[in-house]
């Protein structure tokens, strides 16, 4: 069963990346604290990406003639890893170099790569995703928000929201319904690249459950877009938005949400020389899946170094490595609280409630668990 | 892909069929699949080429081992392969395994086996066996009181001879979880409830797609246990079985659920695959058992998670 997610092993070039891209992360993360570190997703630090971006680091699957390393998703793999598991801010870059980036160049014209790919790789351009609507969640078909003909080029009238760094967004990639209607499911949608700066544009940031601001609504009143905002070809929308999404679902970032946590639980354990068997057999538990989920995701990570899309076993890793993301703050915040004899300090404490308070996210965005099992059922020929 | 799976899998389904497996837990000769196994060259898998062996890495037996378990076969086939390789002078007949520990021990395979691989202390002993049915019905496991035992014939492996058990049960539990997703899906396809293929039942469909994460994750963790050298290190044996462990006893009550009554008859065959999913759980340590070396081990390192595993199985 799905035989393709067997081991592979990252290439030694770029596993020789590591230590490069290490002392940059740490210079970034070393200062702060784990209750930051854990946000590193969130970590708006756009002179940090544009480091990142001038070190080579970014743009490491795009073609140099595009201002990209040419190195392929190993490269990244490694890339990434070293970002989330030292808590590096990532956001000023992530989505662009993630997935927008890599959509523009299986897309967009000749023009549109050659303007906005080598910003991504420099780290000057922030991306955001205009998927959701008020009545479009996972159901994303649904969409209203419409992008209709002018002389000139399209009018966009309506709304996205949950909208990740709109507030600090360059453009949008959105999902837009060119012609029909919402009944026309996944017929009539297209691709638009959106200038947030645009008149029209009204982004309203949301806040969360822990204090933080990171997503939003954005709102399209009459906005005028030239012709060239279509990106890829008009009415292909939903192919293009599933392509991406297995940009999105595939990456180790699917599995180490909650690392800065449980490094600062272990911490603590070792400070606290906690030796007995139930805490040995939980680290011993976190530890092997940790180890089978990252060989998982190198799997995963093979299939797309082999220019495949490998959908159905994105899917898979994720809903995998989303579940124990979850299960660490819940069993964390058990095991801690079980020894009232110990002290627990007040930054490995904030860090448990930060990722207990927002892992309900990891198996929402991306696609929630329940249409990633959905997939994974269609890829085991049920249905 | 493999070049010796093919063949090996030609093979099985040649010799491992269903009737066949059953003839032997209800106590029919093993002579003639043992001497089908025998004749093949298999058995030698992992024996250093100078001893005349295939000298295979551990990373290409995996997937031998795995096809044992996707179709049941009721013999100590990859016990036998870690015993050849362990010792110069291995017997011809099939031999099983097991640690001795001052208290009785269930062996997987123990009433077929002419000889328990045993060991105790830093030795390895070899006895004929002398096990008793543990009298669960259609179970080939028997009991061992292990003591006292003969002279040593030769060192116990780095790592210990239970390292080596548990990422060949790894291998087994991983190729089990296989056929039975594959046969669980087949069933949900087939069976129709309320007018239509249950399989089309969304609690259905999730259940199982969560039975396939499973399914992969133990796949996975069994290579993990044998990609590196022979005998497997602990953090490699460790994540192979704890991982493989965790998955089985998920997998079968899965299976059990989807297939409904007819999957808890004799007559069907899911239940030559989950009864030995549970047998193999619990043989040479449940997920807890080397969750806590694991455990232990972990804690001894300063640095990060993710580093701790990526220098494991570097």
């Amino acid at each position: 069963m799905f035989d393709t997610l067997t081991l592979a092993s990252l290439p030694a070039a770029d596993e020789a990346l590591r230590p490069a891209i290490r002392a940059l992360a740490d210079e970034a993360a070393a200062q702060a604290s784990a209750d930051v570190r854990a946000r590193s997703w969130s970590g708006f630090d756009p002179a940090f990406s544009r480091r990142l971006g001038a070190a080579g680091f970014l743009g490491l699957t795009l073609p140099k003639a595009y201002g990209g390393q040419e190195r392929g998703p190993f490269a990244r793999f490694v890339v990434v890893e070293e970002l989330l598991s030292a808590g590096a801010p990532v956001a000023a870059h992530w989505i662009a170099d993630r997935q927008s980036a890599p959509l523009i160049l299986n897309y967009g014209s000749e023009a549109q790569r050659s303007f906005y790919i080598p910003r991504i790789c420099r780290g000057e351009l922030v991306f955001c995703i205009g998927m959701s609507e008020p009545g479009s969640g996972s159901d994303l078909a649904s969409v209203r928000t419409r992008a209709d003909r002018t002389k000139s080029g399209w009018r966009v009238n309506g709304q996205k929201i949950w909208t990740t760094n709109a507030m600090h967004g360059d453009y949008m990639i959105a999902l837009l319904r060119t012609s029909g209607t919402s009944e026309d499911r996944h017929a009539g949608l297209s691709q638009l690249i959106i200038d947030l700066k645009a008149p029209g544009v009204t982004v309203r940031p949301i806040s969360d459950l822990a204090g933080d601001a990171h997503f939003a609504e954005v709102f399209f009143d009459n906005v005028d877009l030239p012709a060239d905002a279509l990106i890829g070809h008009e009415g292909e929308g939903w192919k293009q938005v599933t392509a991406e999404l297995a940009f999105e679902r595939s990456g180790p970032e699917r599995i180490y949400s909650s690392v800065v946590l449980l490094d600062a639980w272990i911490a603590h354990l070792r400070g606290m020389k906690r030796d007995d068997a139930a805490t040995l057999g939980l680290v011993g538990d976190f530890t092997a899946r940790l180890a089978t989920l990252r060989a998982m995701s190198i799997a995963c990570t093979a299939r797309l170094a082999l220019g495949e899309s490998p959908v159905t076993e994105a899917s898979l890793v994720k809903d995998l490595g989303t579940a124990f993301e979850q299960e660490l703050p819940v069993a964390i915040g058990d095991d801690l609280a079980a020894h009232p004899e110990e002290a627990v300090d007040a930054e490995l404490y904030r860090t448990l409630m930060f990722v207990t308070h927002v892992a309900p996210s990891f198996s929402l965005r991306g696609g929630t668990r329940e249409v990633l099992r959905g997939i994974i059922a269609r890829g085991m020929g049920l249905r | 892909m493999n070049e010796f799976l093919e063949p090996f899998e030609r093979m099985l389904e040649d010799i491992a069929t269903p009737a066949a497996v059953r003839a032997i837990e209800q106590g029919s000769s093993i002579d003639a699949m043992w001497r089908a196994f025998a004749e093949s060259g298999f058995l030698d898998a992992l024996v250093p080429e100078e001893r005349g062996g295939a000298g295979l890495p551990l990373s290409e037996v995996q997937p031998l081992w795995m096809a044992l378990g996707r179709h049941a076969v009721p013999l100590p086939v990859g016990e036998t392969m870690i015993a050849r390789a362990l010792l110069a002078d291995a017997p011809e007949a099939p031999v099983a395994l097991a640690v001795a520990e001052g208290a009785a021990v269930v062996v997987p395979c123990g009433l077929v086996a002419a000889h328990l691989l045993v060991e105790s202390g830093d030795g390895l002993y070899l006895v004929e066996t002398f096990g008793e049915p543990t009298g669960v019905p259609a179970s080939l496991a028997a009991r061992f009181d292990l003591s006292p035992l003969p002279a040593p014939v030769a060192p116990a492996p780095e790592g210990g001879l239970r390292g080596l058990a548990a990422i060949l049960r790894a291998a087994l539990i991983a190729g089990a979880a296989d056929r039975l997703t594959a046969m669980t899906a087949t069933y949900a396809n087939e069976r129709v409830q309320f007018g239509k293929p249950i399989g089309r039942q969304q609690a259905l469909q999730q259940q199982m797609a969560v039975m396939a994460e499973e399914t992969v994750a133990a796949r996975v963790a069994s290579q993990l246990g044998c990609v590196g050298a022979f005998p497997p290190a602990l953090v490699a044996a460790a994540t192979a079985k704890s991982v493989a462990s965790r998955a089985a006893a998920r997998i079968a009550a899965t299976a059990h659920a989807v297939h409904g009554a007819i999957g808890i008859s004799e007559e069907h065959d899911l239940q030559l695959f989950t009864r030995r999913l549970h047998e193999w759980r619990l043989a040479d340590g449940s997920e807890t058992y080397w969750n806590r070396l694991l455990g232990a081990s972990r804690l001894t390192d300063p640095g990060r998670s993710v580093d701790y595993v990526r220098e494991a199985f570097a």
